[in-house]
């Protein structure tokens, strides 16, 4: 059943009837009920991704962070066990953390200074006589959230019943590993993160993701400062090998560079870029083997694809990028460069490189995160008009296909990923 | 650097970011010295060119070997090292001046207004050749009726030429206060 949605209608339907398969309405940016809605619904009732593994390198190590609207640590033990827990003292409320990470042996509240340990159980209460036969310490713990990870992915969620991330990941996992591939045979780590607010709906950046089809309008000028090999690179639009998958939960991938979607496939037949020539002969000058450098240069851009996981990260290329709700109209995104994790004699050069890319394009100066951050604004401004109007999703609705593995699969400028996210956000918003 | 934690006093809290750890160097030479005089001059008139998005004119302030950044981390003075807002040498500063002025990014097309203050000038280092600058910079961008604050203290590496229009800045370096934090996306240069 299809429902049409008018001006008289469009504010007594409920949310997941809001989402049709070609269109979703506008209401679904502008409507602060249904954005305190989704934050219990969907954000504390799936896995949502805080760390990644590299920045918790040590025992104590510590990065604070939000699980929707509210503020968590993450951290590791003794043991290496990473938590995840409510940044709120169990005596009177107050953050007992505010910084953004470091290494400590515990976190002390700063009001009455309870304390607590790196696993967030209440270790120490000072004048604890005030308490005796009142209250069990160990009951008195930073609420803890449930956390799970997949190639040092870490993701945490306050639903203790939902399925394991690994299912939750699904066909995800798979793409995950792929992309993984551009430590070149090293572990990937976090090298510096940008991060910047735009006033929008998180949504309005859940879909860009997962949209090929704006890049040569809003990227142009991007384009025009890149080499031809990067510029070639980055022509999808007319090529029929680019492809987006959905992968079930929400998940979709969209390969614009077809031919680096599996780094590990690489024969040596791809000439390296020439841009790439002062790295390759500093590398070379380190004594680092030709078959490392060649790896290394080569997986230096990263994968071909964006891979989509919903609600709040991306695996992009070349960087990890997350969106954090603020309020129905305010977004904050984080776009986190990473690279390999090796010897430092042969890493760093090569990061130095990845740093600098990253900075062309991406954080709050890039010649693209601006132009992208001006669209955003922009929907978000246009989407108060007519609530009832719908957002369309459609395009390539009707060339949709089924992949060997059983994806739905469309032409990388498609909307199948918008689509797919939005059919979770509907089951989701749908339960009770 | 010494660890801060040894010299702590018993039960005190390790101070966060509320204070900078950079040394500050100070020449103790006034500002109504002709040299850090026409120094402050120069990065004023770099100020209003920016504010006017003048920027064809504004690249030509640089040297060939001038640097503009940005960093993230306001410790730093190592910029290949870490990830950075802006990090432009050369060629990169005339590829955005490109994108800034030649109608293509939207940012930039529908960039905010913005008007800017420098003051607190502190002479670091002076010679006959060259001086170190420091400022306090506060730019008010006003966009769609929102006014935004960067705030952040400017440091200007200014190399004399042989008259003032000769004179060209080596480096400047702009640390915001939040540059670790969440800042809008930009259209427009600091
Ligand atoms: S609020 Fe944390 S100790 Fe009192
Ligand atoms: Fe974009």
């Amino acid at each position: 059943m299809t429902v049409e949605f008018t001006e008289e209608n469009i504010y007594d339907l409920t949310p997941d009837e809001l989402v049709l398969t070609d269109r979703v309405a506008g209401r679904m940016y502008t409507d602060p009920d249904i954005f305190d809605e989704e934050m219990t619904k969907i954000f504390e009732r799936t896995w949502i991704w805080v760390a990644h593994l590299s920045e918790l390198p040590k025992a104590g190590a510590f990065k604070t962070t939000y699980v929707g609207q509210q503020p968590v640590i993450v951290s590791r033990d003794r043991k290496g066990n990473i938590h995840t827990m409510l940044n709120r003292c169990r005596h009177r409320g107050a953050t007992v953390c505010e910084t953004p990470s470091g290494v400590v042996n515990g976190f002390t509240c700063p009001y009455h200074a309870w304390s607590y340990g790196l696993d967030g159980s209440l270790r120490g209460i000072p004048y604890p006589d005030g308490y005796e036969g009142i209250m069990d310490k160990s009951t008195m713990g930073l609420k803890k959230l449930r956390t799970e990870q997949y190639n040092g992915m870490i993701f945490a969620t306050f639903d203790h019943d939902i399925e394991p991330l690994e299912d939750f990941l699904g066909d995800a996992k798979m793409w995950i590993d792929r992309f993984m591939a551009q430590g070149a045979g090293y572990p990937v780590k976090v090298l510096g993160t940008h991060r910047f607010k735009f006033k929008g709906n998180w949504k309005i950046q859940l879909e860009n993701t997962t949209d090929g089809y704006h890049f040569p309008i809003v990227h142009r000028s991007w384009m025009a400062t890149v080499d031809e090999e990067t510029a070639d690179m980055m022509s999808f639009m007319t090529d029929p090998t680019a492809i987006t998958h959905v992968l079930g939960n929400g998940h979709s991938v969209m390969q614009m560079v077809p031919q680096h979607t599996d780094l590990e496939a690489d024969d040596g037949s791809e000439p390296l870029q020439p841009r790439f020539d002062g790295l390759v002969a500093d590398l070379r000058a380190q004594g680092v083997d030709e078959e490392r450098i060649r790896k290394l240069v080569y997986t230096v851009h990263g994968t071909g694809f964006n891979l989509n996981l919903f609600p709040n990260v991306s695996l992009s290329i070349s960087f990890f990028r997350t969106l954090r709700p603020v309020s129905v109209n305010e977004t904050i995104i984080e776009h986190i460069a990473i690279g390999p994790d090796g010897p430092p004699e042969i890493v760093d050069r090569v990061n130095q490189e990845r740093m600098r890319a990253h900075e062309n394009f991406q954080g709050p100066f890039g010649f693209g995160t601006p132009d992208d951050a001006e669209g955003w604004d922009r929907v978000q401004r246009g989407a108060v008009g007519g609530p009832e109007l719908p957002v369309m999703v459609n395009r390539g609705l009707a060339r949709e296909t089924k992949s060997p593995e059983g994806w739905t699969t469309s032409h990388v400028t498609d909307e199948s990923g918008m689509r797919a996210a939005y059919y979770q956000w509907k089951e989701m918003m749908g339960n009770e | 650097m010494s660890d801060p934690g040894a010299t702590l006093k018993p039960g005190a809290w390790l101070t966060g970011r509320s204070t900078y750890k950079r040394p500050l160097s100070y020449a103790g030479i006034s500002s109504s010295d002709p040299r850090v005089a026409r120094a402050i001059d120069f990065v004023s008139y770099e100020a209003e060119l920016l504010d006017r998005k003048e920027y064809v004119v504004w690249q030509e302030l640089y040297a060939e070997d001038g640097v503009y950044v940005i960093p993230i981390d306001p410790e730093t003075d190592n910029f290949d090292s870490q990830l950075n807002m802006v990090y432009d040498h050369d060629k990169l500063r005339r590829a955005r001046v490109v994108r800034l002025s030649e109608g293509y990014a939207i940012s930039a097309v529908d960039a905010a207004l913005t008007v800017r203050t420098l003051g607190r000038f502190i002479a670091a280092e002076v010679s006959d050749t060259e001086i170190t600058l420091r400022a306090a910079q506060i730019v008010v961008a006003y966009k769609r009726g929102t006014h935004h604050i960067w705030a952040g203290d400017v440091e200007y590496k200014i190399r004399f030429g042989a008259t003032t229009a000769d004179d060209r800045i080596v480096l400047k370096v702009i640390r915001l206060v939040d540059s670790q934090g969440v800042t809008p996306a930009s259209g427009f240069l600091l």
